[in-house]
């Protein structure tokens, strides 16, 4: 590439159909192929082996180098009866995705699938998204066995989608609990799914991430089907951006800064 | 499989896992189907997903019993006295399929005068021989009239019919009783009953599937056997929905029986000569293993086409084919059986393909001592696993100077390395193509075994010995005619031709066969696997490679043997009269214009037989069932509920403790499977007596979904290490709270065979269960770790011991007892120490 090529402004891809995750976590059968599958073609490295007693959840959180997460919820009712929920967690791809909002140098984008993409080598691991993400799903890598600093997160498979193929998660997924396709789509499936489970008896039964939601963030791009309160699966009720805070926190700087200025002013004016 | 052999006619799965989608209700027993089958569990969810009602009856709680309807912890080893509680209810409350049972089973046959059932002997049925451990089975015979007809019973009003024989065998395993013995509460047993019941009839249909939960046990034979009793009295076998999934434990192990590296049989279920019975010559040979009535009367056409199939132009009539240059067994051969003559020296060599039997088998460490007594073996594997790396890295103790065993470790070829086929689960034969080069000097198993047969024929070639003539008549044509394009690998064999060879021909011609009804006795065709004939019916068209996945049963996907029929025995999913039983579970039926049977699925019945047929008394083969006998493989066209001829430990299924047991068998003075093998006298395998108090806690063993077996593909990979890290005992709150082990920390679990420590991981899906009037804790310990690869840990294996099944010499690692402490194991080996017997 030549000096000035570099500057040369690319067109961007047309827009293309909103693109996104359902994860009914109704019909998880918990075996984790989601993660490896990921892994795998996203070439990210183990993050070593340590038992944790945590159910069967050895992997914890999501991170810089685990881009699904299968969680164990073992729950016990007050007859002795067990339930052990199981559910794929993952990005969101918020609509309106506070990591991007944070990102200082451009480099988290929206891609033509609406999906929220990191681009390695602009990020200059400064961290805000981190702290920005109410969901706790991307991580600056700073620990071996990844230690480049940049943040890292699920990419919806931005480069099989680039040739018509569907994630790995979701191709690798043997119940179809991970289902990939067109938001709206997913989100009228959803909502009669819901429905169905209700109706069978699973009075908790509840999606998490639909638009209508005021917790949602405009709606998650990728969102869930859970079968008890959000707070069980470690999601919170009413995700924030800190985007919400930013007219309230200008409004208070210009007042504190008023009263400094006129503290000052005083103060000058006594001399 | 002689479970499903007995009862059916076939040792293979009766249905297919896509088929379970038509079930109204699953009973997954035996089994973490979830866990270790999850893609054909999917299959079980659609089914929950269009109305079925999922039952799992398990000693632990799984990821399969997360998915179910309704969960049962039973106490392992007890399944017998829960299906047979299950018998009862059905027999008691009439709620049976009455005509099924009438016209597809023997419940009419009455049985011989002499026989006496283990309710009057007190848990031995009779003809036992305590000297020789084993049964005669003359008194378990059908009863003759005199002119040497089959005594039926029609109103079923005799005490000696097997309906009726049935009732009295099990008038005591009450719904309070299998409380008792499996620890499972009443309602939640009735509740099965009902479940079962209510989705069975002409309208709907129950499916079972089952693992090596119900086979490794040192009765897993009858567990398979009174599953075939439920699902026969319900009327569920032949049917879309219906019939018993057997799950088997690799990919191609039903392969490996079907064209099989089993030392009791011959391909297609053709039993091994044996120098211990009246096999001496192929007239003999056939007269034992023949009968007369039944699709078997065909047998003499397979065995002389499968001894044409090896010794080609060298097997001719006047040399009764050949039949003498088979090996004959003379004793138990099996890979247990052989371990003990491993350690007393009488087997110098080994090769170990796709096994690990330093880990994976039970009792491991005496499996470990076997192998150091041996002068050589070769291990081929993809990594160095522990069966190579015993004499340096096993935590016995032992000095690796001291361990006289050459070794020769040969790098394999993984799946996708290589072309081939698997036989899975559902008899399904499944081509795959070969993806890239194996890396460094790997190679695929089937260039191991060309290899070795091509050098092997070489140093024999000028041999005049009169024992060496099999090795040279062999025949050996697989060499490929050129490469395969652009691979590094120039000499591996033509397995198509193998398919061939497998497939049959007629041998002036070479004309592949269409099928086994085109066989011939006479030396004119060979066929190297009877049932797998017409898998390659013409040059070039290996039907296992075929991939159409449409139609209600994808016919034209892959091959499934016998002459690719989906679902066994499906004559029976139509009345006597050959009309479906219903609408809604409609299959195979007669036509009537066209004077056929016809339907979704090739028919399991000779295709023009009308239904009104009658049996011919007297006649052999196919002319002796008539055209409402749905189970061509028997000699009485019959499912059976009562067994005579087969098995070794009973023509019904009777309640047996495991041979380590926290209790004592609560309805026979005898207490465990009185034919199993418990290899008593040869030491090092010490089994705990009944009630002892230094091992009070039942283990049993299982897998989950992060590893495979023994981990020798899953361990190595640390993308599944990181998964399941570490090697762990699952147990309950009231275990770990009463021992002081918190979650997280050290267990150590003791048998008299060993120590193993690993991660406890203290959970309410384990609890301690009510069995006669005592509290009795179950621990879980996943079989997966050993020694070497990426996630290492103690051997499980090494705490079980060997008493094996008598009908097919498995193992029972399944139900054992221990003890559990909190800590890690004591001393660098994971040797026994002598337990301190505690104050109860």
């Amino acid at each position: 590439m030549s000096f000035f090529q570099a500057f040369e402004r690319v067109e961007p891809p047309p827009q293309a159909r909103p693109m996104g995750f359902f994860t009914d976590s109704s019909v998880c059968i918990g075996c984790k192929a989601c993660e490896v599958a990921c892994k795998q073609w996203n070439e990210l490295p183990a993050d070593g082996q340590k038992f944790t007693g945590m159910s069967y959840d050895n992997t914890v959180a999501l991170g810089a180098t685990t881009w699904r997460h299968v969680q164990f919820i073992e729950q016990q009712d007050e007859r002795g009866a067990m339930r052990w929920l199981f559910n794929s967690d993952v990005c969101k791809h918020c609509v309106d995705a506070p990591c991007e909002n944070a990102c200082p140098t451009g480099s988290l984008i929206r891609t033509e699938f609406d999906t929220v993409y990191v681009q390695q080598d602009i990020c200059n691991g400064c961290g805000y998204c981190v702290v920005a993400c109410p969901f706790g799903v991307i991580e600056t890598a700073h620990a071996a066995p990844n230690t480049d600093g940049a943040a890292h997160k699920c990419t919806l498979c931005y480069d099989r989608l680039k040739d018509g193929m569907e994630p790995a998660c979701a191709k690798a997924c043997p119940t179809d609990s991970i289902l990939f396709g067109e938001v709206d789509q997913l989100r009228e499936y959803a909502a009669r799914r819901v429905e169905v489970l209700q109706a069978r008896g699973e009075s908790k039964a509840q999606l998490y991430g639909m638009p209508a939601q005021d917790h949602a963030l405009g709606g998650l791009n990728s969102f869930f089907l859970l079968l008890d309160e959000p707070e069980k699966y470690n999601l919170p009720r009413y995700p924030r951006s800190p985007k919400r805070a930013m007219a309230k926190g200008y409004l208070w700087g210009l007042g504190a800064a008023i009263v400094v200025a006129a503290t000052m002013a005083l103060m000058f004016d006594s001399d | 499989m002689p479970g499903l052999g007995t009862s059916f006619g076939r040792g293979g799965a009766t249905t297919f896992p896509q088929d379970l989608v038509n079930s109204d209700a699953v009973l997954i027993m035996g089994s973490n189907m979830a866990e270790a089958h999850p893609v054909a569990f999917a299959r079980v969810l659609e089914a929950k997903e269009r109305g079925a009602k999922l039952i799992h009856v398990d000693p632990h709680f799984s990821r399969t019993s997360a998915m179910a309807d309704l969960y049962l912890q039973i106490r392992a080893g007890s399944d017998i006295a829960f299906l047979g509680g299950i018998i009862r209810w059905l027999l008691v409350n009439e709620r049976y399929f009455h005509d099924y049972v009438y016209y597809y089973t023997n419940a009419l046959t009455v049985i011989d005068d002499k026989f006496e059932d283990s309710e009057a002997l007190d848990g031995l049925f009779s003809g036992y021989d305590p000297q020789t451990r084993s049964y005669d089975t003359s008194s378990w015979q059908y009863k003759r009239d005199k002119k040497g007809n089959t005594v039926t019973d029609p109103e079923a009003k005799k005490p000696r019919t097997v309906l009726n024989l049935l009732k009295y065998h099990f008038e005591r395993y009450t719904p309070e009783e299998v409380e008792r013995i499996c620890g499972v509460p009443k309602d939640g047993f009735l509740r099965v009953c009902e479940i079962l019941a209510d989705n069975s009839g002409r309208e709907r249909t129950a499916a079972f599937c089952y693992a090596l939960g119900w086979t490794q046990h040192s009765h897993g034979v009858q567990n398979i056997r009174a599953a075939a009793i439920v699902q026969l009295l319900l009327g569920n076998m032949g049917r879309p929905g219906g019939g018993i999934m057997a799950l088997r434990g690799h990919a191609s192990i039903q392969g490996s029986t079907d064209v099989p590296t089993l030392y009791d049989l011959l391909s297609g279920y053709m039993p091994q000569p044996s120098a211990l019975l009246d096999h001496g010559t192929l007239e003999k040979y056939i007269k034992a293993a023949w009968r007369p009535t039944g699709w078997w009367a065909n047998f003499p056409k397979y065995i002389v086409s499968f001894l044409k199939a090896w010794y080609g132009a060298a097997a001719t009539v006047e040399n009764d084919y050949r039949f003498d240059w088979v090996a004959k067994t003379n004793g138990d051969h099996s890979h247990l059986a052989s371990t003990f003559a491993m350690v007393e020296g009488k087997i110098k060599g080994m090769l170990i393909m796709g096994q690990n039997p330093a880990s994976g088998s039970a009792h491991a460490r005496l499996q470990r001592r076997a192998l150091s007594n041996l002068d050589w073996l070769v291990v081929r594997d993809l990594y160095e696993i522990e069966s190579a790396a015993f004499w340096y890295a096993a935590p016995d103790g032992e000095d690796p100077a001291a361990i006289k065993t050459e070794i020769f470790f040969v790098p394999a070829a993984s799946h996708l390395e290589k072309e081939g086929s698997f036989t899975n689960t559902q008899r399904l034969v499944q081509w795959r193509d070969k993806a890239i080069d194996p890396p460094g000097e790997a190679r695929s198993d089937a260039w191991f075994i060309h290899q070795l047969a091509k050098r092997l024929k070489k140093l024999y070639a000028g041999s005049k010995l009169k024992r060496d003539a099999p090795i040279q008549a062999l025949t050996w044509e697989y060499d490929r005619a050129e490469p395969e394009p652009g691979s590094k690998v120039l000499d591996e064999p033509d397995l198509d031709r193998v398919v061939q060879e497998i497939n049959g021909c007629e041998i002036a011609t070479g004309k592949l066969l269409g099928g086994f009804a085109e066989l011939k006795d006479d030396g004119t065709t060979a066929c190297g696997s009877w049932i797998y004939s017409g898998i390659h019916p013409e040059p070039g068209r290996n039907k296992a490679a075929s991939r159409d996945n449409r139609g209600r049963v994808f016919p034209n996907w892959g091959w499934s043997w016998p002459a690719n029929r989906r679902i066994l025995y499906n004559r029976a999913s139509a009345d006597p009269s050959g009309r479906p039983w219903s609408e809604r579970k409609k299959y195979i039926w007669w036509d009537e214009e066209q004077k056929k049977w016809t339907g979704e699925d090739v028919p399991d019945f000779p295709a023009t037989k009308d239904p009104e047929t009658p049996a011919k008394p007297g006649a052999g083969g196919m002319d002796a069932l008539s055209g409402s006998d749905p189970f061509i493989m028997m000699p009485d066209g019959r499912g059976w509920l009562f067994v005579p001829k087969g098995l070794k430990d009973g023509p019904m299924p009777t309640h047996y403790e495991p041979y380590e047991s926290p209790v004592h068998n609560a309805l026979y003075g005898q207490q465990s499977n009185p034919t199993a093998k418990t290899f008593a006298k040869t030491g090092d395998n010490p089994i705990a007596a009944p009630e002892d108090p230094d091992y009070p806690v039942v283990m049993t063993t299982y897998r989950v979904t992060e590893h495979h077996v023994t981990g020798a593909m899953t361990r190595w990979l640390p993308w599944l290490a990181e998964l399941q890290p570490e090697a762990f005992v699952e147990l309950s709150p009231q275990l770990a709270a009463a021992k002081g082990i918190v979650n997280g920390g050290w267990v150590t679990v003791s048998t008299l065979r060993g120590q193993f420590e690993g991660r406890a991981l203290v959970t309410p899906r384990m609890h301690p269960l009510q069995i006669q009037g005592k509290l009795i804790d179950q621990i879980g310990v996943p079989v997966h770790w050993s020694y070497m690869g990426v996630t290492k840990g103690d051997t499980p294996n090494d705490l079980t011991h060997l008493v094996l099944e008598p009908n097919v010499s498995i193992y029972e690692v399944k139900a054992i007892t221990c003890n559990v402490r909190a800590g890690r194991r004591t001393g660098a080996t994971t040797a026994p120490v002598a337990p301190k017997t505690e104050s109860a």
